[in-house]
C-alpha cells in the first residue's frame, strides 16, 4: 500500500532548488540607460536591422531592450530605473513544451535555453507563451547594407525570414572559453569571458557568470539579499536576478 | 338541433383542414412519390445554370485568385511582415479564422450526427448542406492555420514521419494535439459525409447520362440497393455517427487548449474547452441556417423539401445554444475577474474600454441580445430572410469573441512595455480568399451532387403517417431502423 510517505515529494523540491548553470544580475540602480549592451547584442549575434516603420509598429528585433517607464503626468514626472530585459533562461521554461517542432529546446549540458533555428517553422506559439516576451520574430528578410555585411560575427548563424530567435547569453562565447580552458585542461575561470552585453556595459550594471558556484561574483551578488527575479510567482524559474531602489 | 347539425359540420371541415395543414407544414407527412420527388432532386442539381450563376462564380474566383492564391505566394515570398501580426500579438486573424472555421465545421457534425442518433425527424432533408459545410469549413481551417507559419514550406516537420535524424513532433505541444486531432476530424467527417451520398450517388447514376455518368458510377461504388448493401451502409453510418460525436467535441476542445494551456492572464482558463464546443455550434448553426435560406431561394424545387418547420427547429437550437454560450461567457468572465489576478483586471478593462471596446459589445449584441430578441417568437424564426440575418450577425459575433480571445487578449501581457495594438495587414484579403473559396466549394458541389438525401426523406415518410382516432387527427412514427 502506498502511504503518504511513498509520494514523491523530492522531485518538486529539485525543482525549486534548481539554479541553472549560468546566470544574470542586473543592478537596475546603476544602469543608465546607454542602450550600449543592446548595440553590442546586436553586433555580437548578427541581428538585423529591422527599420523604423517595423520598429514602431512592435518588430523590433532586439534580443536586449532597456525598457523605460514613468510615473505621474507632465510636468510631474518621475523616472523610474531603466529596466534591460532580455532572455531569463528559465530553468522551466513555458516557451519549450508548446513548440510542435522541438525548435526550443532545454540544453541539459549549459542548462539554457536554446533556440534551433533550422528547425524553427515559425508558429509562434514559444513567444506568445513567454512571460517575459523577450523572443524576437523574422517577420521579414531584412536588409544588410554594404559595409554591414562585412561585420557578421562568423560564430554565429545568419537567420532568414520566418524564425524564432531570442537571447543564448552570448553561447558562442561560452563554448569558445570552454574550449579553451579544455584545451588549457582547467576549468573555466570566472571572470574568464562574459557577455556582449555585460562587456559593453560602461556602468557595470550587468554581471554574468556561474550561479551554481557560490564563489563568484555573480553568485555573491545573487544573494546579496534584496534581489528580485520577474514574475518569479510563475514558477518558471528564471535566471537573471535584479536590484532596485538598494 | 339545426345548430349541433352545424357545429358537426364546422368541425368535420376543421378536421380536414387540420390535416391539410399537417401536410402543407411537414414535409414527413407530405410524400410524393418516389420517382417523382428523385427527379425533383436531379432537375434542381442538373438545372441550367443561370447567368448570375456564372457571375457569382466568376466574381468568387476572382477573390480566391486575389486572395488566396497571390496574396498568400506573396506572403510566402516576402515573410509574414506583410501581415499585421508583431509583438505581442504573434497571432493575428490567421488563428481568428482558423478557430473560427472550425466552430462553422461543427454544425455538420451537429446536425448530421447528433440529431441522427436522437432521430430528430426534421434533420432529414439537410443533414447533406451541414456535412458539406463540415469538410469545406476544415479546409479552409486548414488553409488559415498553414498560411500563418513564419515557414509553410517546412509544416511536414510536423508530421509523425520516419526519418534519419529521428525526429519527432513534440507532443507536449497543444499544436501537435491540434494537428493530429484537426486531421481526423477531416478525415471523418468527409467520410461521414460520403456514407450518406452513396445511395443518392446511385440514384443519380441510374438517372443520367454522358459524363455524369460515369463520374456517378464511380462514386457510388456499384451500390445497388439490395438488402445486404443498405444493412452494412446503416451499420457503417451508425458506427460513425456515435464516433464522430466525441471526435468533434474533441476537436475544438483541443483547439481551446491552444489557449488555455498557455500562460498568459486571459487565455489560461479551465472552462474555455466547453465554452469553445458551444461557441462553434452558436457560429455553426448560424451559418446552416443561411445556407438553408440560400439554397431555399435559389435552387428549383428545393421550396418543397425546406420549409418554415425547418427554420423554426434550427431556429429553436440556435436559441438554446445562444443561451449556453452566453452561460458559459459570464461564468468564464466571472471568475476570471473575481480572480483578482492584476494582469487579467488590466486585460478585462481593456476588452470593454479599450480601443476595442466596440467589438466587444458588438459581440455580446450580436451573440446575444439580437438572437433573444429574435428567435423567442416561432413566426420570426420561420421567417427565412430574418432568421438568416440572424445567423449572419451571430457568426459576425461568434468571429469577434474569436478575434477579442487572440489579438485584443494579446496585446495586454504581463510586460507593459511591449503592449501594442494588433492591425491586419494583408489577413484581410486571406481571410476573405477563405470565405470566397468555401462558398465556391459549396455552389461547385450543388451542382455535382444531390444536396439533398433522397433517399433519408423518402424514408422519413414511409416512418410517418397521419392517422385518425375518432375525431382526432394523430401523427405515428414508425421505427423502421
Amino acid at each position: 500500500m502506498a502511504t503518504l510517505a511513498d509520494l514523491k515529494i523530492s522531485e518538486v523540491k529539485l525543482s525549486e532548488e534548481q539554479t541553472g548553470k549560468w546566470g544574470m544580475v542586473i543592478d537596475q540602480d546603476i544602469c543608465t540607460g546607454c542602450q550600449a549592451c543592446v548595440a553590442a547584442c546586436a553586433m555580437e549575434n548578427n541581428l538585423s536591422f529591422v527599420g523604423e516603420v517595423d520598429s514602431g509598429y512592435g518588430r523590433s528585433m532586439h534580443w536586449i531592450r532597456i525598457e523605460r517607464f514613468w510615473e505621474g503626468a507632465y510636468p510631474e514626472v518621475k523616472m523610474t530605473p531603466n529596466q534591460p530585459m532580455m532572455c531569463q533562461q528559465c530553468g522551466s521554461a513555458p516557451c519549450e513544451p508548446v513548440c510542435p517542432a522541438y525548435a526550443t529546446m532545454h540544453s541539459q549540458a549549459e542548462q539554457l535555453n536554446l533556440q534551433v533555428y533550422n528547425r524553427c517553422v515559425g508558429t509562434r506559439y514559444c513567444a506568445n507563451n513567454c512571460p517575459y516576451q523577450v523572443r524576437s520574430f523574422n517577420w521579414r528578410d531584412y536588409e544588410r547594407p554594404e559595409p554591414l555585411s562585412n561585420q557578421l560575427n562568423p560564430d554565429v548563424t545568419v537567420r532568414r525570414r520566418g524564425v524564432m530567435e531570442k537571447c543564448t547569453f552570448c553561447i558562442q562565447r561560452i563554448h569558445k572559453a570552454q574550449d579553451k580552458a579544455k584545451s588549457e585542461g582547467r576549468e573555466v575561470v570566472d571572470g574568464e569571458f562574459t557577455t556582449a552585453c555585460a562587456q559593453a556595459c560602461p556602468a557595470n550594471a550587468i554581471t554574468f557568470g556561474r550561479v551554481d558556484d557560490p564563489e563568484s561574483l555573480v553568485s555573491q551578488l545573487a544573494h546579496r539579499g534584496h534581489g528580485v527575479k520577474h514574475l518569479e510567482e510563475l514558477g518558471a524559474l528564471p535566471s537573471v536576478t535584479y536590484f532596485k531602489g538598494g | 338541433m339545426a345548430y349541433e347539425k352545424k357545429h358537426a359540420e364546422h368541425a368535420h371541415a376543421a378536421h380536414a383542414h387540420g390535416e391539410e395543414h399537417f401536410r402543407e407544414k411537414h414535409l414527413m407527412l407530405d410524400p410524393l412519390p418516389r420517382g417523382q420527388m428523385n427527379d425533383m432532386v436531379m432537375e434542381s442539381m442538373m438545372e441550367k445554370p443561370t447567368w448570375k450563376f456564372w457571375v457569382v462564380i466568376a466574381i468568387l474566383s476572382a477573390i480566391v485568385a486575389y486572395g488566396l492564391v497571390y496574396s498568400w505566394a506573396k506572403m510566402i515570398a516576402e515573410g509574414l511582415g506583410i501581415a499585421g501580426v508583431n509583438r505581442p500579438a504573434y497571432w493575428g486573424i490567421f488563428l481568428v479564422n482558423t478557430v473560427f472555421w472550425i466552430g462553422i465545421s461543427h454544425a455538420g457534425t451537429f446536425i448530421s450526427a447528433i440529431l441522427r442518433v436522437f432521430k430528430a425527424e426534421f434533420r432529414r432533408p439537410f443533414t447533406r448542406a451541414a456535412e458539406l459545410m463540415t469538410t469545406f469549413g476544415l479546409v479552409q481551417a486548414g488553409f488559415s492555420i498553414f498560411m500563418h507559419m513564419g515557414r509553410v514550406w517546412l509544416s511536414y516537420w510536423l508530421m509523425p514521419y520516419p526519418n534519419q535524424r529521428m525526429l519527432w513532433p513534440n507532443l507536449h505541444s497543444p499544436l501537435t494535439w491540434d494537428l493530429l486531432a484537426i486531421t481526423t476530424y477531416l478525415l471523418s467527417s468527409t467520410m461521414y459525409l460520403f456514407l450518406p451520398l452513396i445511395p443518392d450517388l446511385a440514384m443519380a447514376r441510374d438517372r443520367s447520362t454522358g459524363w455524369r455518368k460515369n463520374f456517378y458510377k464511380i462514386l457510388a461504388l456499384g451500390f445497388r440497393g439490395t438488402e445486404g448493401e443498405w444493412t452494412h451502409l446503416r451499420n457503417a453510418m451508425n458506427i460513425f455517427a456515435f464516433a464522430i460525436i466525441p471526435v468533434m467535441f474533441s476537436v475544438h476542445t483541443i483547439v481551446s487548449w491552444d489557449f488555455a494551456a498557455a500562460t498568459r492572464p486571459g487565455w489560461s482558463s479551465t472552462i474555455f474547452g466547453p465554452y469553445f464546443v458551444v461557441g462553434a455550434l452558436h457560429s455553426g448553426m448560424g451559418a446552416v441556417i443561411v445556407v438553408l435560406a440560400v439554397i431555399r431561394a435559389t435552387m428549383k424545387h428545393m421550396k418543397y423539401f425546406i420549409r418554415a418547420e425547418h427554420f423554426d427547429a434550427i431556429g429553436k437550437l440556435m436559441l438554446i445554444i445562444s443561451m449556453a454560450w452566453a452561460y458559459f461567457f459570464f461564468n468564464d468572465y466571472m471568475v476570471q475577474w473575481y480572480g483578482g489576478d492584476k494582469w487579467t483586471k488590466q486585460l478585462l478593462h481593456f476588452h470593454e474600454a479599450g480601443p476595442m471596446g466596440w467589438m466587444w459589445f458588438a459581440m455580446l449584441i450580436f451573440n446575444i441580445v439580437i438572437p433573444w430578441a429574435i428567435l423567442w417568437n416561432p413566426k420570426w424564426r420561420s421567417t427565412p430572410w430574418l432568421v438568416s440575418i440572424v445567423g449572419i450577425l451571430i457568426n459576425v459575433g461568434m468571429w469577434f469573441e474569436r478575434y477579442i480571445i487572440i489579438p485584443v487578449s494579446l496585446t495586454i501581457n504581463r510586460m507593459p512595455f511591449t503592449w501594442r495594438l494588433y492591425k491586419p495587414g494583408v489577413e484581410i484579403p486571406l481571410g476573405l480568399g477563405t470565405l470566397a473559396f468555401f462558398i465556391l466549394l459549396y455552389m461547385i458541389a450543388s451542382k455535382l451532387i444531390p444536396l439533398i438525401p433522397v433517399w433519408e426523406v423518402q424514408e422519413g415518410q414511409m416512418a410517418h403517417e397521419l392517422k385518425k382516432f375518432g375525431r382526432e387527427t394523430v401523427v405515428t412514427v414508425s421505427e423502421l431502423e
